[in-house]
C-alpha cells in the first residue's frame, strides 16, 4: 500500500523536480526538513540575541526610532554594574530566589516522601496537592491579592485568629517587612508540587532491593534515610532547584501582580526593573544591555550548577 | 436567453454596486483610540451625531488606564495604522510632537478659523501646545480633568460629629480650604464608627506602576511651593525641586498617607479611589474630576450625599491643582487624515461641545464652561471650573516616560515605603532627571 502510495507520488512529481530531488542526498534532504525551523528559531532567538546584544552597546530608544542612533561603547554596561537600585533589584532578587529554592525543596521533598509511602488515599492527595500547579499565575497572583486584603482577605483573618492581631494590621502587600514574603508565600504554594513531583520520581527510581539489603543489615530508617533516600534521591533534588532557580531569577507575573514591585522598591526584582526601564522608561539600549547581563549572569550560573550536577550523578 | 442575461448582468452589477457602496462606507470608518472610561461611553454617544452628519462611520479602540500609554505609545511609535484619531495624554505631547506622531494643525485651525482663543487656557497649553507658551497647536483641546476632592456631606453634615469637631479643632467642619485643615478632618474621622461601620479619613493617590503617586503628590506639592525649573533658567532644578517648601509638602504627603487612609491603600489610584468612596470607606476622596458625574449618579454614596472640593491652599496661601485631561490629534500615520480633520473641525462645534458636557464629557470650550448656566449645570460644575483655574502640569517633554518613572520610584520609596527622608527623595529626583535631561543633550 505504501509502495504504490510513493510510486503514485514519484509519478505525479514533474520531471524536472523529481530529477532535482533525485540529486540531493540523504544528508541534504535531512536539512531541507529541518531548515524550516532553524530558520524559524534563528528569526525568533538568534536574531533578536545578536540585536539585542548590538543594541546595548547604543543610545537607542524604541520610542524615538527617528534619533540618531550613537555608539556608546561600554558606557551602558558601566552605568548598570555602577548603579545603586540595580544591585537592590539584584539584592531583592537573590533574596527571593534563596528563601523561595529553600522553602519549596524542604516542604516539596518532604511532600514527596510522605506521598512515597503510598498510604490509603496517596493518589487523592497527590492530585489535590498538584491543584496550585495547574492554575495560571495570573489567577494565582489576583486571587492571593484578594487573600492578602486587610479588610476583607482571609489571610489576614486567619492570622488574626490565630495571633490576635487585629487583621486590618497585616498588611502583607503594603508593609515593608511582610512584602517579599508575601511573594514568597506564593510562590512557595503554587510551585512546591512541581518540586514534590521531581523528587517523587527521585524516590521512586530507588530500586527496592537496595532497602531491602539495608533492612538484612538492620540499618535504621534514619540511617536509610541519610545513606540511601537522600543520596539517590539527590540528583533529582538538584534538578528541581536548577529549575526552579532559573525560574525564580526572572520571575515577573507574580511579583508584578501582587505588588508591582512595591511597596517603594521593596519587591522590585531585577525582572521589574529590566521592563520599567525598557518598556516605561524607554531606554532600549540600556535595558538590552541589562536584559545582558542578567542572560550572562543566569548563563554562567546555571553552568557552574549543572556540572556539579553531573559530578553528583557520577558518584 | 437575452432576458436572462440582462437578469445576470443587472444582478451583477447590483451586487458589484452595493459591495462598492458598503466598500466606501467602511473605509471611511475613523477609528478614535483612547482609554476606557466613563467619557469614553460618553463620546461614543456624542459620535453618533456625526456619523449622522456626515455618513463617517466610527470604530472606537478604548484601552484601560493601567495599560493605555504603553499600548498607544506603542502603536504610535511603531506608525501603526491603528488609530486615525487619538485622545492621547496631556504629557504626550512634547513626545508626540517632536517624534512626528501628530498632525500639527495650525494651517487647520487658520483654515477652519477654529481659534485656541475660544478654549480654556490652561487646556490649551496643557493639550495642544508643543514647544509650551508657543502657537504650535498638535491637539484640540477634548476633555478637561483636574484634581480635586469629593467629601461625604452627609457624614460632615451630622449634628454629634460637628459638635465634637468643633470641640477638638475649634473651627467648624467643613469641605477643608487648606492642607492643615484638610489632615485634621482626616484625622478626625480616621478609623471613626458611622453607622456601625469603622470609616476612614482619606482615599489619596499612591499607585505604584503607571503614574498615581506622583499625580497625588504633586498635587500637594505644587501648594507647598514647588518648581519644576528655575523659571529664568530652564531645566535647572537644583533649589526649586528640593526646595525647603517642596520637602515640606512631601512630608506633609507621606504624613497624611500614614495616617488617615484605609489600611492597604499602598497602590491606589483612580479606581481604587472610586472604590474606596462607592463602598462608604473614607470621608474623603482625592480622584480626577471625571469620576465625579458617576459617583454623582451613585444611588449609596451620590446625590445629597456628596459634596466637592477644590484642592485645598498651601501653608503660604498658594493654591494649584495637577492638571489631567487630553487633547484630540490626528495621527499622522493614518490614511483617513481629512475624514479625521472633518471631526476635529466637528468635535470644536458649539453645540456639539455643549452636548459633550451634558452626557458627561468635560468640555475645554469657553462658550460652554463661561455660560452662566454652567455652575448650576451640575453640583460638581463649579469646583471643576474653580479647579481648572490654579492647574499645573507634569513634565511635557519627549522624556516624560523616564521622568514620570523616577518620580513615581522616589515618592513611594518616600511616602509609602518610609525610607528615607523628604530631602532624599527629593535631592535624588533632581539627580534622576538631570540624567535625563542631559542624556537628552538639553542640559
Amino acid at each position: 500500500m505504501l509502495n504504490r502510495t510513493a510510486e503514485n507520488v514519484a509519478r505525479a512529481t514533474p520531471e524536472p523536480l523529481a530529477r532535482k530531488v533525485r540529486g540531493i542526498s540523504d544528508k541534504g534532504l535531512a536539512w531541507l526538513f529541518i531548515s524550516p525551523t532553524i530558520l524559524l528559531l534563528l528569526a525568533i532567538n538568534i536574531f533578536p540575541l545578536f540585536w539585542a546584544i548590538y543594541l546595548s552597546f547604543t543610545n537607542y530608544r524604541a520610542n524615538r526610532p527617528n534619533e540618531v542612533v550613537k555608539n556608546l561603547g561600554f558606557a551602558n554596561y558601566q552605568r548598570i554594574l555602577g548603579d545603586k537600585d540595580i544591585w537592590i533589584a539584584m539584592q531583592t532578587t537573590a533574596h527571593f530566589v534563596f528563601w523561595t529554592i529553600l522553602l519549596q525543596t524542604l516542604i516539596g521533598f518532604t511532600l514527596a516522601w510522605l506521598i512515597d509511602r503510598k498510604f490509603r488515599g496517596h493518589a487523592f492527595w497527590t492530585t489535590l496537592i498538584l491543584v496550585p500547579m495547574m492554575l495560571s499565575p495570573a489567577v494565582v497572583g489576583n486571587f492571593w491579592r484578594f487573600l492578602y486584603e486587610p479588610q476583607i482577605g482571609l489571610f489576614a483573618y486567619a492570622i488574626s485568629f490565630v495571633t490576635r492581631i487585629p487583621p486590618t494590621d497585616i498588611q502583607m502587600l503594603s508593609n515593608v517587612s511582610l512584602a517579599p514574603w508575601s511573594i514568597i508565600i506564593v510562590d512557595t504554594w503554587m510551585w512546591t508540587p512541581y518540586v514534590m513531583l521531581i523528587c517523587l520520581a527521585g524516590l521512586r527510581s530507588i530500586p527496592e532491593y537496595i532497602y531491602e539489603a539495608a533492612e538484612v543489615d538492620r540499618a535504621s530508617n534514619w540511617r536509610q534515610f541519610w545513606s540511601i533516600t537522600l543520596p539517590m534521591a539527590l540528583p533529582f533534588i538538584m534538578l528541581a532547584v536548577l529549575f526552579r532557580g532559573i525560574e525564580n531569577f526572572k520571575m515577573f507575573d507574580m511579583v508584578n501582580l501582587l505588588t508591582g514591585g512595591g511597596p517603594g522598591s521593596t519587591t522590585e526584582v531585577a525582572s521589574i526593573t529590566l521592563k520599567r526601564q525598557a518598556f516605561e522608561s524607554w531606554r532600549t539600549g540600556y535595558s538590552s544591555a541589562f536584559a545582558i547581563i542578567l542572560f550572562v549572569a543566569v548563563f554562567g550560573l546555571a553552568n557552574i550548577y549543572v556540572k556539579a550536577l553531573n559530578k553528583v550523578k557520577q558518584r | 436567453m437575452k432576458s436572462s442575461l440582462k437578469l445576470a448582468l443587472g444582478l451583477t452589477s447590483a451586487i458589484t454596486a452595493s459591495t462598492a457602496v458598503s466598500n466606501v462606507a467602511h473605509a471611511e470608518d475613523l477609528t478614535l483610540c483612547w482609554a476606557a472610561w466613563d467619557p469614553a461611553n460618553a463620546l461614543v454617544e456624542l459620535s453618533k451625531d456625526f456619523t449622522k452628519e456626515t455618513g463617517i462611520g466610527m470604530k472606537f479602540e478604548f484601552v484601560p488606564w493601567t495599560n493605555y500609554a504603553d499600548r498607544f505609545l506603542n502603536e504610535l511609535n511603531s506608525h501603526g495604522k491603528l488609530c486615525d484619531l487619538i485622545i492621547g495624554d496631556s504629557q504626550w505631547i512634547g513626545g508626540a510632537a517632536e517624534n512626528g506622531h501628530y498632525v500639527k494643525l495650525n494651517d487647520f485651525f487658520d483654515k477652519e478659523k477654529i481659534s485656541m482663543d475660544d478654549f480654556v487656557p490652561a487646556t490649551v497649553v496643557g493639550y495642544s501646545e508643543w514647544p509650551k507658551n508657543t502657537p504650535n497647536y498638535w491637539a484640540l483641546p477634548a476633555m478637561g480633568d483636574v484634581v480635586g476632592w469629593t467629601y461625604r456631606k452627609d457624614w460632615f453634615s451630622k449634628p454629634e460629629l460637628q459638635k465634637e469637631f468643633k470641640e477638638k479643632y475649634g473651627w467648624d467642619l467643613g469641605p477643608p480650604t487648606t492642607f492643615d485643615q484638610l489632615k485634621q478632618i482626616a484625622e478626625f474621622f480616621q478609623k471613626r464608627e458611622i453607622d456601625g461601620k469603622t470609616v476612614y479619613g482619606a482615599s489619596i493617590y499612591t499607585e505604584r506602576g503607571s503614574e498615581g503617586i506622583t499625580m497625588g503628590a504633586m498635587d500637594v506639592l505644587y501648594s507647598y511651593g514647588f518648581q519644576y525649573e528655575n523659571p529664568k533658567k530652564p531645566y535647572e532644578m537644583e533649589g526649586f525641586v528640593n526646595s525647603d517648601k517642596s520637602v515640606k509638602g512631601l512630608e506633609f504627603y507621606k504624613a497624611l498617607y500614614d495616617c488617615c487612609t484605609p489600611p492597604g491603600a499602598s497602590n491606589s489610584y483612580m479606581g481604587e479611589g472610586v472604590d474606596a468612596f462607592k463602598s462608604g470607606q473614607v470621608a474623603m476622596h482625592m480622584n480626577f474630576a471625571f469620576t465625579w458625574p458617576g459617583l454623582q449618579k451613585d444611588e449609596n454614596v451620590g446625590g445629597d450625599k456628596i459634596g466637592y472640593f477644590v484642592n485645598p491652599k498651601g501653608p503660604d496661601g498658594e493654591q494649584f491643582a495637577q492638571l489631567g485631561g487630553q487633547g484630540i490629534s490626528v495621527v499622522s500615520y493614518s490614511d483617513k487624515q481629512e475624514s479625521a480633520l472633518k471631526y476635529i473641525k466637528w468635535f470644536a462645534n458649539k453645540d456639539v461641545q455643549a452636548k459633550w458636557w451634558s452626557l458627561g464629557g468635560y468640555s475645554c470650550l469657553n462658550a460652554v464652561v463661561k455660560d452662566p448656566k454652567f455652575p448650576a449645570s451640575q453640583p460638581y460644575a463649579q469646583t471643576f471650573l474653580d479647579s481648572m483655574a490654579i492647574v499645573k502640569d507634569f513634565w511635557a517633554e519627549p522624556s516624560y516616560a523616564p521622568l514620570l518613572q523616577a518620580s513615581q520610584k522616589r515618592f513611594h520609596d518616600y511616602v509609602v515605603a518610609g525610607q528615607g527622608s523628604a530631602k532624599d527623595a527629593l535631592d535624588g529626583l533632581v539627580k534622576d532627571w538631570t540624567q535625563v535631561f542631559q542624556d537628552d543633550g538639553k542640559m
